[in-house]
């Protein structure tokens, strides 16, 4: 099946036969970043922007490898958000952006929709790169992909979500594509921090969605394991006492382990907070993917810009 | 000079009437309502295939002048008013300065005057600058002119301040007007809370932080004996704790937006600011409790909370956007497509929700079509089909959720005062 | 779309007989199979290379490297190429540098395909030498490219379309020349 969207707004929209068409066009580019010439011309000629309303070094490096192992002149622009309390409005924002005439846009920002809000505007093809606390399509797409290059299937998985499930767009994006591709996840962290209705976010798929508060049984048997990262700046409200008795309770040790498969990997979409939610044994065990992720996030990036940037002119 | 609105079906719900009949105007009054009059010499408005009621009450605006003329001023929003059929609007105090004080309250009295559109009737506020602090003057604001009092969009957190509110308000012959919301318990929300608010990785409200207001403001009303009214009421919980509290004889009223009838939080999915209000649009069961309030007479009046934003403050990320949608010229075509088209709440119904029953609950002396009364008359056609397009309002603000709706039911004509303030295009 | 069948250019034997012929020219031109390496270029162009070194294997007893191009990522037509191409695997078997490359296509045309292989190959290492072999050379180059081993010259017009068809992919084996109807 061809990809044919001007837009990459979240796993949400996505049918499970474009997901596939995304991961199989990121195993030929994996290929590629496997090559002493790391470049391909395809997007030649062609502009990316990075719009960052948020300091993500990896995801924004990431985006401007991917554009650049293709070819793509990447330009990067980190609007910090008290320019924005400035005043300027979206519209003002997308016209500007416009008058640069760039072919693709990925675009984080602290605010859940504002991707969405732009591809209205703008004529470019946007990528959400984050928003808010909705979706992160583009780490559900490498975490996909990092979770069938070890399993060699996604179908049937069960995949274990655990954490800050509140404010992790991370969450919400595998949850979606997951799902989507057939796989059953159980979400679990403390009642604070998973939001009302959770379960019933996805809609009729192959996989399932459990949610509960019981770390141990979310673990237990799972053939993947993701942690969240606890994101202190967020812990404004009471969600929990401390970061002390959030690690005791729902961090993941060595022996909490243990209760999930064997053969079991574990994630994490970074950056660490070591001996808060993992520690520090199991980022470095065998078991940890996390560097892995990684590397299928510029292979995944790359797949995913020359799909919407390289169809028709 | 005389005027003679011919052969329209005339629904009058403060008199019971619902039927075939002529209205004559003299002098700003109505003479009489008959069948058969004879023309004898007056203008005629032809009202064949028309309904004509009593001119629509709206308890709910804001007109944003003194402060905010850019989005509205008295003058575009009483045109506003005359536009979607109202002839009497209240005006909320949110303004800047904060209509806390006589002299901004005749500033608004005095302006609408000049307008000469629909009459404006300014709504005091609860407490200085609506700090939820100290009682605004509340005895002078009525003598200016105010028919209410409110700290809309700023509701009084403190239940001591709010008692003492209530007490002086009834010693003033004053209705006080609530937004009922628990601020801390809604803080930093921008939608419901519910399976859309999840879905969309919004921060939600919880139905409980108005409801436990209502909750609150019913109790407090049955202690003091005062008059409350509940704006904008939005929940299945807050339509269960007025019915309770009527039915134990509490002096406790309610009005209900066009959008939150007509709408709910599945519709902020696109992340358009026109979505966003407060109260936010609820689930779709509180949708459905809404509608069967309106008919079983638990919520007194349809008012739009029109809240006229401009473009660029509206064009913003979703959680930064100002709440609030402008109404007063699609109310009538989202009631009559969402509740009477649809076979879900009767026409005199409706009408009686945005005329008799809005005039009762604020004591104000419209709102009827009764031999001597001001000719406020609104006459709509229930069955035209248009399409919003809100470059054509005469609003000064676009912002409204129902951009491109196909709407059945329009506004033909308005008098105030048997002055025609309003009269629609030809089709 | 319909196809109105204008000639028919080699029937099964006849591809046999004119890949027997490249692999002979090949080993020829080259003394041998030292250094070769066979790369067919996406589709077609994959299993012509491997029934080459099947026949050099025959003459000579040593079966050349083969490998793989997929030359999506070079094309200098993506834009116009329609819906989101699909990509598939380069697979280069060994390093290239110093090695005698002989890429394999089916048809030879416009050049605007083996351009985007030299383009894909160079990135790989820098081959000895590069040779072009294919199966059909039809005409109307866009670029100073030509084959060095060729199975048969078709005279064409541009509205014609040479359709190599191989059992790998299609029901029959055979190579036609039909125009669109």
């Amino acid at each position: 099946m061809a990809f044919n969207r001007k837009d990459l707004l979240g796993i949400r929209e996505l049918q499970a036969e474009e997901i596939l068409t995304i991961l199989d066009t990121a195993e030929t580019f994996k290929e590629v970043s496997a090559r002493t010439i790391k470049k391909v011309p395809s997007l030649r000629g062609r502009t990316v922007i990075n719009l960052f309303f948020e300091s993500s070094t990896r995801t924004r490096t990431s985006f401007e490898i991917a554009a650049k192992r293709l070819s793509a002149d990447a330009i990067n622009i980190s609007a910090s958000t008290s320019s924005i309390s400035k005043g300027e409005s979206l519209i003002d924002t997308a016209r500007n952006l416009e008058a640069m005439a760039p072919d693709a846009i990925v675009i984080r920002h602290p605010s859940a929709g504002v991707p969405h809000q732009l591809a209205k505007l703008v004529s470019a093809s946007i990528i959400n790169g984050g928003d808010g606390a909705h979706e992160h399509p583009t780490q559900a797409i490498l975490d996909a992909f990092t979770i069938r290059e070890h399993k060699g299937r996604i179908a049937g998985l069960q995949v274990a979500i655990i954490g800050d499930i509140l404010h992790s767009r991370v969450a919400r994006s595998n949850v979606h594509l997951l799902t989507k591709m057939g796989a059953h996840v159980r979400v679990a962290g403390p009642r604070t921090l998973i939001p009302p209705f959770y379960e019933t976010i996805v809609g009729d798929s192959e996989g399932s969605l459990t949610v509960s508060e019981d770390i141990e049984g979310a673990l237990a048997g799972a053939d993947v394991v993701m942690m969240l990262r606890i994101q202190r700046e967020r812990m404004t409200d009471a969600f929990f006492p401390s970061l002390k008795e959030y690690s005791i309770h729902y961090g993941l040790t060595l022996k909490r382990l243990e209760l999930a498969a064997s053969d079991c990997i574990v994630m994490h979409p970074g950056p660490v907070n070591r001996g808060v939610e993992i520690s520090s044994e199991v980022v470095d065990s065998s078991r940890s993917l996390i560097l892995d992720q990684v590397t299928n996030g510029v292979a995944a990036r790359m797949a995913i810009l020359f799909l919407m940037v390289g169809r028709e002119g | 000079m005389k005027v003679i609105i011919k052969g329209g079906r005339v629904i009058d719900p403060s008199r019971g009437v619902d039927g075939g009949a002529d209205i004559l105007i003299e002098d700003g009054k109505i003479v009489s309502v008959e069948e058969g009059l004879e023309a004898g010499g007056s203008e005629v408005f032809d009202a064949s295939g028309l309904v004509v009621t009593p001119g629509f009450i709206d308890l709910h605006v804001h007109l944003r002048e003194p402060g905010e003329e850019y989005k509205e001023t008295i003058a575009s929003g009483a045109q506003a008013a005359a536009a979607g059929g109202f002839t009497s609007v209240c005006a909320m105090p949110n303004t800047k300065p904060v209509n806390d004080n006589a002299s901004v309250t005749r500033f608004i009295i005095d302006k609408a005057r000049e307008a000469s559109f629909a009459r404006v009737f300014p709504v005091g506020a609860i407490t200085r600058e609506s700090k939820g602090e100290e009682l605004a003057e509340m005895g002078e604001m009525k003598e200016a002119g105010a028919i209410a009092v409110s700290d809309d969009g700023h509701p009084v957190m403190d239940g001591q301040v709010m008692r003492h509110a209530l007490e002086y308000a009834r010693d003033h012959g004053l209705v006080v007007i609530d937004h009922c919301q628990d601020l801390h318990l809604s803080a930093g929300g921008v939608m419901n809370e519910g399976a859309y608010s999840t879905l969309l990785g919004l921060k939600g409200m919880n139905p409980i932080a108005e409801e436990s207001h209502v909750a609150r403001d019913i109790m407090l009303a049955k202690l003091t004996g005062a008059r409350v009214h509940i704006a904008h009421i939005s929940t299945e919980g807050s339509v269960r704790l007025v019915r309770e509290a009527r039915g134990q004889g509490i002096r406790v009223t309610c009005e209900v937006t066009p959008h939150h009838f007509a709408l709910t939080d599945e519709s902020v999915t696109g992340f358009d600011t026109n979505t966003k209000m407060n109260p936010p649009l609820r689930s779709a069961a509180d949708r459905e409790a809404l509608i069967e309030a309106m008919r079983d007479g638990t919520i007194d009046a349809i008012a739009t909370d029109h809240a006229p934003h401009h473009l660029d403050e509206k064009m913003l990320e979703y959680d930064r956007a100002p709440f609030g949608v402008v109404g007063l010229e699609t109310a009538l075509g989202v009631a009559l497509t969402a509740l009477y088209h649809s076979g879900r709440v009767e026409l005199k119904r409706i009408v009686e929700m945005l005329t008799a029953a809005p005039a009762r609950a604020f004591s104000l002396p419209f709102g009827t079509l009764s031999p001597g009364a001001p000719a406020d008359i609104t006459v709509f056609d229930p069955d035209r089909e248009w399409t919003v397009e809100p470059r054509r309002f005469k609003s000064r603000s676009r912002n409204t959720p129902f951009n491109g709706w196909k709407l059945r039911g329009a506004v033909a004509a308005t008098w105030v005062g048997g002055r025609k303030v309003f009269q629609a295009d030809q089709p | 779309m319909d196809f109105k069948l204008k000639s028919t250019v080699m029937n099964s034997a006849g591809i046999s007989r004119a890949l027997s012929r490249l692999a002979s020219q090949i080993v020829e031109r080259n003394k041998g199979t030292e250094d070769l390496l066979l790369i067919g270029i996406r589709r077609r162009g994959v299993p012509l290379s491997e029934r080459i070194a099947d026949k050099i294997e025959q003459l000579e007893g040593q079966r050349p490297p083969t490998g793989q191009l997929d030359i999506t990522l070079y094309r200098d037509d993506l834009s116009t190429v329609g819906p989101r191409p699909v990509v598939n695997r380069t697979e280069i078997p060994q390093d290239v540098t110093d090695s005698t490359i002989v890429l394999v296509d089916d048809v030879l045309y416009t050049g605007r395909t083996v351009r985007a292989a030299l383009d894909e190959l160079i990135d790989f290492g820098r081959p000895r030498r590069v040779e072009l072999a294919v199966l059909i050379d039809r005409g109307h180059r866009e670029l100073p490219i030509q084959a060095d081993y060729v199975g048969k010259n078709v005279e064409t017009t541009e509205a014609e379309i040479v359709k190599v068809m191989l059992r790998d992919y299609d029901e029959e084996e055979q190579v036609i020349v039909v125009e669109q109807g």
